[in-house]
């Protein structure tokens, strides 16, 4: 077990240098006094260049990453990353482009980007694409940015409320507040679906539209999804389609055919490009030609003479970001589709959906289902194990860690109590999958016989169960030689 | 795990309770409620005088699992907040009908759904399993 833990400053030592730079050869310039911190945060670690590598090169040794391990966290879709996309990414003509360099000279860039505008536009059934967000969330803010300008545009300036199921994630109703819009919550059925008669109730002219995510974050389709369309449109409102579970329906069903208006893809969630850990993410977004002019650029487009040229749509909410997206991560994702195909990509979803659904069957009985359905691309289980004392969800998460996989999401949806939720994606074998279910099977054995070891687990990771209340409560937010000294002794007795 | 519902209460369906003291309610969290987010770690209250909505929000409740509003059982004006809670979330998952209460209104008349402690009861033993 590696259990290597010095903060980088404990390393630090008046004088010590990594980098030899020339002498200067021009005249020293001040700073001017008034853009120097004042907060004494100045003191930087002063460290030789071997000793910043191997100190990060430890900790990086230390991670769970789908490179090292079945990684089944629910609603994350964190799929392997294949090494071939990591090769195109690198190429300089891409790895190397200016963004400031002109059309004329980025054809090829230009030419990838456009070719992933219509391939995520025919795989959604949208009519123009924006690859501008930066991820998930930010593809969210711009989908109501753009709902609002549509709105408005209308000179219908009184639609200040989004509606919101319980069972959506954090970033839905965050998005709404962040838009300066009111959420209104909306019930779930006892199918885990919405409950229409809620939705019913919710509906009115200060409707701006709703946003939805199908497959639901309890994993389930929703099957009243034309219904819940048409109702909300003929209030007014719109339908945003939040892409995080995407990967259940690719070359199955549409968004843009069921009736949303908008949705974002998480292309590090989806398309294969790293998720986590800085990623970075990518949030492109998808809409009817209806919204289309209010996307943000730019966009690309292919003129008379098959030359590629960026541009911007005429009631543009504006830019998202700078310059033309996270660059990087639209490689990763062309290379992607193009590699898997339609056939590839169809089949995708059936096998993540197959997987989920072979891990729910064959734990479903230690693990009561949070809803007794046929499941998506991911299954919610609940922590609640019969015959088992005081054993809670989050015992079960870190007593996986021990045996080598990193933990599903836990305690999300709120909707669902001690909720497990488990998303096996379609890039894991067989194999794999029964090593899993035998090893939850093992802790659900243990849970009753010899509860000690969930509730002392992890035992075999780097650190212990860590004090996330206290990590809540009294955060150490930057080093502090005294405050980590005490650390230490604590830790030490 | 047995879940404490004192019978001198009243209870929303989204866990607070209100507790009539004269002409003044006092309102906090449900033991089911605290027992369901585990170890509170982040507490956002309204000022004293604030106006406060029956049905509505009046401020967010943190977890280490996940972040939720708090919603007025009763409508009225703050007049008391435990500033205690604080310095000290945990008392609200240790003493959820005591000292760890939460806010102090003179009601205006205005109420939510509310349930005696025996449909409580029932609402609760709905969500547990």
């Amino acid at each position: 077990m590696d259990t290597y833990d010095p903060h980088i400053y404990e390393f630090s030592a008046p004088g010590k240098q990594g980098v030899n730079l020339p002498r200067l050869d021009v005249p020293e310039a001040e700073l001017p006094a008034a853009l120097l911190r004042q907060d004494g945060m100045n003191d930087f670690p002063e460290l030789t260049e071997p000793e910043v590598i191997r100190h990060f090169t430890r900790i990086s040794q230390r991670n769970a990453s789908p490179d090292t391990c079945f990684y089944p966290l629910g609603s994350c879709t964190v799929k392997y990353n294949p090494k071939l996309h990591e090769e195109a990414a690198r190429y300089a003509g891409f790895a190397a482009a200016h963004p400031l360099q002109g059309d004329a000279l980025s054809q090829g860039a230009l030419r990838l980007m456009y070719e992933l505008q219509q391939d995520l536009g025919e795989i959604s059934g949208f009519d123009a694409v924006s690859l501008q967000p930066a991820a998930g969330a930010q593809g969210e803010f711009t989908g109501i940015l753009v709902f609002r300008a549509y709105h408005c545009h209308r000179g219908d300036h009184e639609r200040t409320e989004v509606l919101v199921p319980d069972s959506a994630h954090g970033t839905n109703p965050a998005t709404a507040a962040m838009t300066g819009l009111k959420v209104v919550e909306v019930k779930s059925d006892a199918r885990g679906n919405v409950d229409l008669e809620d939705l019913r109730s919710k509906l009115s002219p200060r409707i701006a539209g709703m946003m939805l995510t199908n497959p639901n974050t309890v994993g389930l389709f929703e099957d009243q999804i034309v219904e819940i369309c048409e109702l909300v449109h003929s209030a007014g409102g719109l339908m945003y389609g939040d892409g995080a579970n995407f990967n259940a329906i690719l070359g199955i069903a549409k968004p843009g055919e069921l009736g949303f208006d908008f949705m974002h893809y998480n292309l590090h969630k989806t398309f294969t490009t790293p998720h986590g850990g800085g990623g970075p993410g990518s949030g492109a977004v998808g809409c009817t030609a209806a919204l289309a002019p209010f996307l943000p650029g730019p966009l690309v487009r292919q003129g008379a003479d098959g030359r590629y040229a960026f541009f911007t749509p005429e009631k543009s909410i504006g830019r998202m970001k700078a310059f033309h997206g996270n660059f990087g991560m639209l490689v990763r994702a062309w290379a992607y589709i193009r590699s898997m195909g339609a056939t590839g990509l169809r089949e995708v979803s059936e096998v993540a959906v197959l997987n989920a659904n072979y891990i729910r069957a064959r734990l479903k009985d230690l693990y009561p289902q949070a809803v007794d359905r046929i499941c998506m691309h991911e299954t919610v289980l609940k922590g609640q194990i019969a015959g088992a004392q005081g054993v809670r969800t989050l015992d079960i998460a870190k007593r996986l860690i021990d045996y080598g996989f990193h933990p599903p999401t836990v305690y999300f949806p709120l909707i669902v109590p001690e909720a497990l939720m488990i998303e096996p994606t379609e890039t894991e074998s067989k194999r794999t999958l029964d090593d899993f279910i035998d090893t939850m099977r093992t802790i659900a054995r243990e849970a009753v016989e010899h509860p000690d070891l969930l509730h002392q687990a992890p035992t075999k990771a780097p650190v212990r169960r860590l004090d996330e209340v206290r990590a809540a409560r009294q955060p150490i937010l930057r080093y502090n030689a005294e405050a980590f000294a005490k650390l230490r002794a604590e830790r030490a007795s | 795990m047995a879940t404490n519902i004192p019978t001198e209460l009243r209870y929303s369906k989204t866990d607070e309770w209100v507790r009539v003291e004269g002409a003044e309610v006092v309102v906090g969290i449900s033991d089911f409620a605290q027992h369901a987010l585990g170890d509170i770690v982040y507490l956002e209250l309204p000022s004293v005088g604030a106006v406060v909505q029956a049905g509505a929000s009046f401020g967010v409740i943190e977890s280490v699992k996940a972040s939720s509003d708090l919603n007025a059982p009763v409508g009225g004006e703050v007049i008391a907040v435990n500033n205690e809670l604080e310095a000290s979330q945990e008392a609200i998952n240790q003493d959820p009908y005591g000292a760890g209460w939460l806010i102090r209104l003179r009601p205006s008349g205005d109420e939510d759904e509310l349930m005696d402690a025996e449909a409580y009861a029932a609402h609760c033993a709905e969500r547990n399993h």
